[in-house]
């Protein structure tokens, strides 16, 4: 099966082009309890359906986008930039 | 004729009742060693294991078959070290041959940085009993006459840890066995049996919901891999687990050439060739999580790749299948096992990532004797669920088939 992403910037491609972020989440406000920070650092909710998550075309744009894919199937359903308007995050690094 | 086989079933059918002292999702070889071992040690009988699946459909028949514990972190070392000697012991106590073959493993180093690695796993682990050492291509090419050592390939062989105890075993037979034995102490298994939903009240998990009907527990325990958050969602218990695919395939036969376990963390990829004289292959993680356990060509191709930088003379063998499990994994490679905070009756026994069959028989062991007690073994302490929250992580990084 292949596994293709539609990049925003570039089109469709294959998800070896592309770096997984890891599903998308809030960061906390400064000031956050510690509950928060042990739900945002690492607590997952590992969603078997559809989940949003970051992608990085690290082969392609360049450029962090998210999209939101059905995880039994590997079928993106919509890929797109976050809007810079959103309460958003910058996505985690690349490393 | 007829007469003798049916009498000799491994295990039978039972209906679903209405209530089970200990409910456990999961009948694969880590729920199967739990309700073992919470029989055999505790006199605990009235179990049931409920699968959605066949038994060992799941991760239980996926893996590689690679038993070992030659781990990096003490905790890790001491808890796998445990295991193996009880897989050791299981096929004269299950009365059923498991054909563990102790080849030995070869954990090879290809950079100064993998090298000082395995340095540090030598120490660890012979501070701690394990008999594992450093070893230089010399005594590598001995032990394994067909591997490449010279400095041909890209990333030439520069030492490896050596652990002989290490090897293979069958997979399904551990599963079979486990459940025979299981069986005759009138411990219930239900397979294509779904857990669809879990009833809380009281900080309690009461009852597990099926596709067949309500079951009522005094126990329940989550002993699945691949579906840890979906069945810890339906109680309301969150976990710190990603599930990513594992890809393996498998060769064509071949006569029998290599008698060790041989692993790359550098080239990702272990091999190991099994009693019919396939060779087995394994990957890294995919990149991504998902729950699809479909097999891709740039995996298949990456084992092949890597395959053939240590034994290039397998250029011309076939693949018979490719296929792949997926495994929950947690921040810091161990696993997850003991009550949760949120419920005082309900187990987890999840988080089993890269190395959780090797580990079954112990996980089983020690949850059976906290199930039973209530107090939390010292071996197992390490691996509690609350350790995130705690800011207390293992750091094996000594897993399969992860980088680091």
């Amino acid at each position: 099966m292949s596994f293709r992403i539609p990049c925003p910037q570039c089109g469709e491609r294959s998800v070896y082009e592309f770096r997984f972020g890891g599903e998308y989440s809030i960061r906390p406000q400064p000031g956050a309890d510690e509950d928060e920070w042990y739900q945002y650092n690492f607590v997952r909710r590992n969603e078997m359906g559809s989940q949003t998550e970051w992608w990085y075309h690290r082969l392609g744009c360049r450029q962090w986008l998210r999209a939101v894919r059905e995880t039994r199937t590997n079928k993106v359903i919509r890929a797109y930039f976050p809007d810079e308007t959103e309460q958003t995050d910058r996505g985690p690094g690349e490393s | 004729m007829r007469q003798l086989f049916r009498n000799d079933r491994m295990w039978r059918a039972h209906e679903l009742k209405g209530a089970y002292d200990i409910v456990i999702i999961g009948a694969g070889v880590h729920g199967l060693a739990t309700a073992y071992y919470l029989g055999r040690r505790y006199g605990v009988r009235k179990i049931a294991l409920l699968d959605k699946g066949y038994l060992g459909y799941g991760a239980s028949g996926r893996n590689t078959a690679i038993l070992r514990s030659n781990y990096r972190t003490p905790e890790g070392v001491r808890f796998y070290n445990a295991s193996l000697k009880l897989y050791e012991e299981l096929s004269a106590e299950l009365g059923w041959n498991l054909l563990f073959s102790q080849c030995g493993h070869l954990t090879l180093g290809h950079t100064d940085t993998a090298v000082a690695g395995l340095r540090v796993r030598a120490e660890t682990n012979q501070l701690l009993g394990v008999d594992s050492r450093i070893i230089y291509p010399a005594e590598i090419q001995k032990l394994v006459p067909h591997i490449d050592c010279s400095d041909r390939p890209r990333y030439p062989i520069m030492a490896a840890l050596y652990h002989p105890p290490g090897g293979i075993i069958r997979h399904d037979a551990v599963v079979w066995g486990l459940a025979r034995a299981c069986d005759r102490m009138g411990i219930e298994i239900h397979p294509l049996t779904e857990a669809t939903g879990v009833r809380v009240a009281r900080r309690r998990a009461e009852a597990v919901l099926t596709n067949r009907g309500e079951v009522a527990a005094g126990t329940v325990v989550n002993a699945t891999a691949g579906w840890a958050s979906t069945i810890c969602k339906m109680a309301g218990v969150s976990m710190p687990i990603v599930t990513p695919p594992l890809q393996a395939c498998v060769t064509e036969p071949l006569k029998p050439f290599l008698d060790a376990v041989i692993v790359s963390a550098s080239l990702h990829v272990y091999v190991n060739q099994t009693g019919r004289g396939e060779l087995v292959i394994g990957s890294e993680i995919d990149p991504y999580q998902s729950y699809s356990m479909k097999g891709t060509l740039p995996t298949l191709e990456q084992m092949a790749s890597s395959a053939l930088e240590l034994f290039p003379q397998l250029h011309n063998i076939r693949v018979l299948r490719q296929w792949a499990g997926i495994c929950d994994m947690t921040p810091d490679f161990a696993p997850i096992i003991g009550r949760c905070e949120e419920l005082d009756n309900f187990h987890v026994d999840v988080g089993w990532g890269t190395y959780g069959f090797k580990a079954a028989p112990a996980a089983g062991r020690y949850l059976a004797e906290l199930i039973a007690t209530g107090k939390v073994p010292d071996i197992i302490a390490a691996f509690s669920p609350e350790r995130f929250r705690r800011r207390r992580l293992v750091g094996e990084k000594a897993a399969a088939a992860v980088s680091h």
